[in-house]
């Protein structure tokens, strides 16, 4: 393999484990509050995406830059609704109820998608700024491949001064540390889950938009292997811990990419690689990489 | 149980079987296709409950030992020759080439095989809990059929297995589905069940009592993965094509809805709603296709028949957790007298 190449598959893989990383940060903050695995995560990114499709239809191509945040508005409140409407009811029950709601609503929104926006694959459309070519010495790359990391890291700033600075953020990480404490301390905790889930809906619009813009081919189904897989990243990283899922996106994003790219005998694996890479780290440090350990009470 | 039930019990099956009969001659094929569904959903809806509903483990590996047992079923009882108009595009293993058995053990070894799957895979993976053992077995069953993609000389690869002898008929499937019934019956009854039970209200007061938790997880994960294992058999030799895509994850939710809308923990609810999710997914058919009524006509929507499933799926887990029967069970008590159904358990799960 010569040094452009990889170079290449470098800037590939960091990009496609930063989208990765931007899709986990949403599983992760769910988690740490919920302890819930939303399973309908991968919908809203596959909403969003759809959302920012025809907005682009709608107002054409020049007024992308309309269409794409008016896509991430709608998704914020979608993701609101979502939880108002699947978890919110459920918030005393078992965990297993909830796990089966969440379940439940991904394919209903799944079907749904089927059936609004018909199963048949449609083309993203991409504004000529994220797709021009830029070339490094002998290395051509595409200008997404830098736009991704650079969105990522503003958004990753910009996430953690609000929950490390913010009273809003505070709230928030006194609900995930203890429920009750944090309701007795007057936090409106159904108002922060709300928000949670509305700010991990945020991050997924925007890592589904970008996902359109490097992989422009939409399907309802879409959000169901990418949102497997960002969960993966959450798991691996140490679920609950925003930086253990940014750690864990770049893993499996460089790690696929790199798997194929060393080994392309291996390439129809390339999406059990995530799972294999889960199940061994649930099995030597079930925490995650940077998961603290919980003990459970009786 | 008293004195009396057993005769009760043996008429109830002679009754059943004579129904049997009735519904073979005077069913056409598709109706026979879709009671050979329900007997199959029977069995695959018991197998999720015993480690969903009675152990407590929430496993969403079942699309990934179906396609394990469908596909040993389906390579043992293939013909040589069929196999060679399968596989041109590589050919077929030689200790495959030349086999084929007869459907009786073809279809144990599926279990078997899909059984030995669940133990080699549970006896990791069951160290986990809840959601992390959810996102384990279902990454199982996704590396279960990303492998059979790609395995081109064992299982064709994405090209799936063509022509496999239609065995399954209502003497096997149901036959299977009985003795899946009667097995799960015994076994919630005797002392393994409720271990199991135990183990599902509280792990730490179980294992205090003196149950060995990892043993019994793993044994009630294997025996569903058994289950599983044969309902994929009489599946992929029921339709007579496999691939790989038919064990995506959609199939595990259809299971998982039988036996939430059944009610978790309950054989009885599981038996009643795989069948009537079998039967209702057929009948619903009609919403995905345009029908004419000659002055009218009402445009189908496709994929509308899976909105309306998820919809049930969330309203019952929303407003009726308890499904149709929570964890209580069918009772001949119940039946003569109307003294209310046996529950299995004094306090509803939590």
């Amino acid at each position: 393999m010569t040094f452009q190449v990889f170079m290449q598959h470098l800037a590939n893989g960091i990009s496609l484990g930063s989208l990765y990383a931007l899709i986990a940060i949403g599983y992760t903050m769910v988690y740490g509050i919920l302890r819930l695995i939303n399973f309908a995560h991968g919908d809203i990114f596959m909403i969003a995406t759809y959302v920012a499709f025809y907005g682009v239809m709608l107002l054409g191509m020049q007024l992308w830059w309309i269409a794409f945040p008016a896509a991430i508005i709608f998704t914020y409140f979608f993701g609101r609704l979502v939880e108002r409407a699947a978890y919110r009811p459920l918030r005393n029950s078992p965990r297993i109820s909830v796990l089966i709601s969440a379940i439940g609503v991904s394919f209903l929104i799944e079907n749904l998608a089927i059936v609004i926006f018909g199963g048949r694959p449609k083309a993203f459309p991409i504004p000529p700024i994220f797709n021009k070519i830029i070339q490094i010495g002998d290395v051509s790359i595409v200008s997404i491949t830098f736009f991704i990391p650079a969105i990522t890291l503003a958004l990753l700033v910009g996430l953690v001064y609000f929950i490390n600075q913010t009273k809003t953020g505070m709230a928030m990480r006194a609900v995930s540390k203890d429920y009750e404490a944090a309701r007795l301390m007057a936090i409106d905790v159904d108002k922060i889950i709300s928000l949670t889930f509305g700010i991990g809906s945020i991050l997924a619009a925007v890592g589904g938009i970008m996902w359109g813009l490097k992989f422009p081919q939409l399907v309802p189904l879409m959000g169901l292997m990418p949102g497997l897989k960002c969960f993966i990243a959450a798991v691996v990283g140490g679920i609950g811990d925003i930086r253990g899922a940014v750690l864990g996106g770049f893993i499996l994003g460089l790690g696929e990419i790199m798997l194929v790219a060393f080994l392309p005998a291996l390439t129809g694996y390339r999406d059990a690689f995530a799972f294999v890479l889960l199940i061994v780290i649930l099995l030597i440090k079930p925490t995650g990489l940077m998961g603290q350990k919980l003990t459970e009470k009786v | 149980m008293k004195k009396g039930r057993l005769e009760l019990n043996i008429i109830a099956m002679a009754l059943f079987i004579g129904l049997l009969f009735l519904f073979r001659i005077t069913f056409d094929s598709y109706k026979m296709k879709i009671l050979n569904l329900c007997g199959i959903y029977i069995i695959l809806g018991l197998s999720l409950n015993l480690i969903n509903g009675f152990t407590g483990l929430f496993s969403l590996g079942h699309a990934g030992f179906m396609a394990v047992g469908a596909y040993t079923a389906g390579l043992l009882t293939m013909s040589p020759a069929m196999k060679e108009m399968n596989f041109f595009m590589k050919p077929i293993v030689p200790f495959l080439a030349e086999v084929e058995w007869p459907f009786f053990p073809a279809l144990l070894m599926a279990g078997v095989i899909s059984a030995l799957m669940g133990f080699l895979i549970g006896s990791p993976v069951l160290k986990l809990k809840d959601d992390y053992l959810a996102i384990a077995t279902l990454g199982f069953s996704e590396i279960i059929r990303v492998i059979f993609t790609n395995t081109q000389s064992l299982t064709n690869g994405a090209l799936g297995l063509k022509g496999l002898p239609i065995y399954t008929n209502i003497w096997w499937s149901w036959g299977a589905a009985i003795f899946t019934i009667l097995f799960m019956v015994f076994l919630i009854k005797g002392s393994y069940g409720k271990a199991l039970k135990a183990i599902r209200e509280d792990e730490i007061a179980a294992e205090a009592m003196g149950i060995n938790l990892f043993k019994h997880k793993v044994m009630s994960f294997t025996m569903g993965a058994f289950f599983a294992g044969i309902g994929g058999a009489l599946l992929g030799n029921l339709l007579g094509t496999i691939d790989p895509n038919m064990f995506r994850f959609v199939l595990t939710f259809n299971i998982l809805l039988i036996v939430v809308l059944g009610g978790i923990g309950s054989i009885t609810g599981t038996v009643i709603s795989a069948v009537v999710v079998t039967v209702a997914m057929e009948a619903l058919r009609v919403l995905d296709e345009t029908i004419n009524f000659g002055f009218v006509t009402i445009q189908g929507i496709p994929g509308m028949r899976m909105v309306i499933f998820s919809l049930l799926l969330m309203i019952v887990i929303l407003f009726y957790q308890q499904g149709l029967m929570g964890t209580k069970e069918f009772t001949w008590d119940w039946f003569f007298n109307g003294k209310g159904f046996r529950k299995t358990l004094k306090k509803e799960v939590k």
